[in-house]
């Protein structure tokens, strides 16, 4: 039969896709960012960033909070996932499935289900708005860090474990020589996989705080307000912070699964 | 510590069940290995030779029996304790370090200096032919410089037994023949205790002091590379370690015995009327003109195989293989003889099934669930039937309930068919041997039994099969 269509061919709907929603709103936002309200070039917008203290705090306070909610991730996932992976359970599938279940149930009645129980618990919820907040982005990106951890560990070599033991290591030499690097890949593919929603994320904060100190929400009130120029640049900031990170890990993870290939 | 022993390990009843399937990998298995020793575990997958090497090396512990290194019961001590190092199937080689942080792990956890550690390194690296590979990483190295560190991460610590699991596996043929010169050579020189599992036959046979060939969780002869092949204990053994021709025999009189249709002196004193298997190597066959053979035959197949030829000649209604230098065209008419040093004579082992089973209540007998008919008349010593009763010498009613009856078949009457409910037991096949006229199988039944089925079809391994028993076959027996 003969093709019809080229590969080339197929591939147009997508480049119009691509240079629609994504080329173009980026150009968007660059003109955005670099211009004043009467359509000039500046960098006052960029100067704004840095002087405002309601921008570089509010910065400062995301990145804080992920941190401390990629760490708490981490802690509590890493034993989950080891665990898993290691059992010779034939039901740990469904163990796994659930800690993963909570993410079919729609976000926000979950959140407002978490609010009542703190509000029940703490009586008002402003008494720990930073401790609600890590509470509430800890049990919605739990899953994010379980999963690659737990894909990793479940296919690190047993025989390199028993290597280890073959060699004289005990099992807590064992964990910090062998499986504890070697599971470096999934660590970073879960932080990122945490720490990057958890910079942006602004319903938990907005209902677990009433506060915009998140960039998520930074960015909609100058837009909310009008100011397309000034919300621009911290979107901008913030997509340029993020691709560090996402180049960092990726490149770590590279390295590393390159290494894993033997 | 008194003088040290002769023999390093002794395994004695060591039997491993896993819990989780019931299944028994090593079924009580027996074996002194002395200080020194290059021994040989043989045999196909499955057979349990890695189980053990594993238990012996710690990573799996035996359900029952005593492992002794130097007389001390180690069965129980964990890896990192034993005085031991492993090489593995796949290397193992950690992927996050490079060849000298792999090589220095074991030397590093026992907090030796770092000049000594340096310096065995090096040593080691030299005697595995890869000076100067220190930094490079693993990824980089090929299937067989991979081996070659696996080998020097193990012996860098020294060990009083290294274990090699099936380590020449992955490697090409040339080069798994160069490392198994190597290791021999490394072997003479360390003088140093080696335990090595493999499937290859010839890898056995060319580098072990001791060879233990096992099937189906069991040993079934150690000895030398030679007895192995010279003197095979059972039709298993014979062929599983090079190629063979096997019959069913039967002794006919002072070292003479009958098989393939033809009377043969042997060099066996086996007494006379005994059912044997008789082994004979391809290459002891002596091909002559028709008239002088012992038994003629005709040639249904050459094949060229470099060095040799192989010919199959079918003589009645055997089928015999033969090893030789000389070229014969399929049809030529020919004579078979043997010297008496070429036939291997073993005692034929007792193949019957046999299984228990209750007395319904209408005087058949159940087999789960399965039903099968026997006249218990004539089961039951001066029973008879009486209105529909099996009443005993006294006329009194049998109590059924308490009886079992013992059925006991021959493996040839036995029927294989693919039709999963035709037969009263279904099973897998799990291992096939070729014996002249007929081919023996062993069937693992669903109820996780090994019996033996005698076909004179060509079925496969691992076929799905329902063993058909016919009745009028079957020989019954009370059992109280």
């Amino acid at each position: 039969m003969k093709n019809v269509f080229s590969r080339r061919q197929m591939g147009i709907p997508y480049g119009v896709f691509l240079a629609f929603f994504v080329a173009a709103p980026l150009i968007v936002l660059f003109y955005y960012a670099f211009t004043n309200g009467s359509g000039q070039f500046t960098l006052n917008n960029l100067k704004n960033f840095f002087v405002d203290p309601n921008t570089m705090g509010t910065l400062c306070y995301s990145i804080v909070l992920a941190v401390t909610v990629t760490l708490v991730c981490l802690v509590i996932a890493y034993p989950v996932a080891y665990i898993l992976a290691g059992s010779a359970l034939k039901r740990k599938g469904v163990i796994l499935m659930l800690f993963v279940l909570p993410m079919w149930i729609n976000f926000t009645l979950r959140i407002t289900a978490l609010k009542e129980i703190l509000s029940l618990i703490e009586g008002n919820l402003a008494f720990h708005p930073f401790l609600n907040t890590v509470i509430g982005m800890t049990y919605d990106f739990l899953p994010f860090m379980i999963l690659p951890l737990y894909t990793t560990l479940s296919r690190l070599d047993s025989s390199l474990i028993e290597a280890a033991g073959d060699l004289g290591a005990d099992s807590f030499q064992t964990f910090i020589k062998v499986i504890f690097p070697l599971s470096i890949p999934g660590i970073v593919s879960g932080v990122s996989m945490v720490f990057l929603p958890a910079m942006t994320n602004y319903v938990v904060l907005d209902m677990l705080y009433n506060s915009t100190y998140i960039m998520g929400s930074l960015i909609g009130s100058y837009f909310s307000a009008y100011d397309w120029h000034n919300g621009s640049m911290i979107a901008l900031i913030l997509l340029f912070i993020i691709g560090i990170v996402a180049v960092v890990s990726e490149g770590n993870d590279t390295e590393n699964t390159g290494r894993g290939l033997v | 510590m008194a003088e040290k022993a002769e023999n390093i390990i002794e395994l004695k009843h060591i039997t491993k069940v896993y819990s989780d399937n019931g299944f028994k990998a090593v079924d009580d298995f027996n074996l002194e290995v002395k200080r020194g020793e290059f021994v040989t575990f043989l045999g196909p997958s499955g057979c349990g030779k890695t189980t053990t090497l594993r238990m012996i090396a710690g990573f799996e512990l035996p359900s029952s029996g005593e492992i002794l290194l130097d007389g001390r019961d180690i069965a129980h001590l964990p890896a990192n304790k034993r005085p031991i190092n492993t090489v593995f199937q796949r290397y193992a080689l950690f992927p996050h370090m490079n060849i000298y942080e792999n090589i220095a792990f074991g030397l590093k956890l026992k907090k030796l200096p770092k000049e000594e550690i340096r310096k065995k390194v090096k040593h080691v690296l030299a005697m595995v032919d890869l000076e100067g590979f220190e930094d490079r990483k693993i990824a980089t190295l090929s299937g067989g410089q991979q081996q070659r560190i696996a080998i020097a991460r193990a012996l860098v610590n020294e060990p009083e037994i290294l274990m090699l699991d099936e380590p020449l596996g992955a490697l090409d043929l040339k080069m798994r023949k160069e490392m198994q010169l190597e290791l021999k050579n490394m072997h003479d020189q360390l003088g140093i205790t080696f335990i090595y599992v493999t499937h290859d036959q010839e890898e056995a046979l060319t580098m072990s002091d001791k060879i233990v060939v096992l099937s189906e969780g069991k040993i079934q002869q150690i000895g030398t590379p030679e007895d192995i092949y010279n003197e095979p204990k059972n039709a298993f053994v014979a062929d599983f370690i090079g190629e063979s021709n096997i019959f069913k025999g039967i002794m006919t009189g002072h070292m003479k015995v009958r098989f393939c249709g033809g009377e043969f002196t042997g060099m066996d004193d086996v007494p006379e009327g005994t059912l044997v298997d008789v082994v004979v190597r391809p290459e002891d066959v002596i091909i002559t003109a028709p008239q002088d053979g012992t038994v003629a035959g005709v040639v249904t197949s050459v094949i060229f195989k470099g060095m040799h030829y192989e010919v199959a000649v079918e003589s009645g209604k055997y089928e015999i293989i033969i090893r030789t230098t000389k070229c014969y065209a399929v049809g030529d008419e020919v004579g078979i003889c043997l010297e008496p040093d070429g036939i291997h004579v073993m005692l034929a082992e007792d193949h019957t099934t046999s299984f228990v089973t209750t007395i319904n209540s209408d005087y058949t007998l159940d087999f789960n669930g399965k039903v099968i008919r026997c006249d218990l008349t004539k089961v039951v010593p001066k029973s008879k039937m009486k209105d529909n009763a099996l009443i005993d010498e006294n006329g009194e009613t049998v109590d059924i309930s308490k009886l079992k009856v013992q059925v006991s078949i021959q493996p040839d009457d036995i029927e294989m068919s693919d039709e999963a409910e035709a037969g009263l037991v279904s099973g897998e096949i799990i291992n096939l041997i070729y014996k002249g006229d007929h081919y023996s199988y062993v069937v693992r039944t669903e109820y996780g039994y090994d019996l033996i089925v005698d076909d004179e079809y060509l079925w496969n391994m691992n076929d799905k099969v329902s063993l058909v028993m016919p009745e009028d076959k079957m020989k019954f027996q009370l059992k109280k």
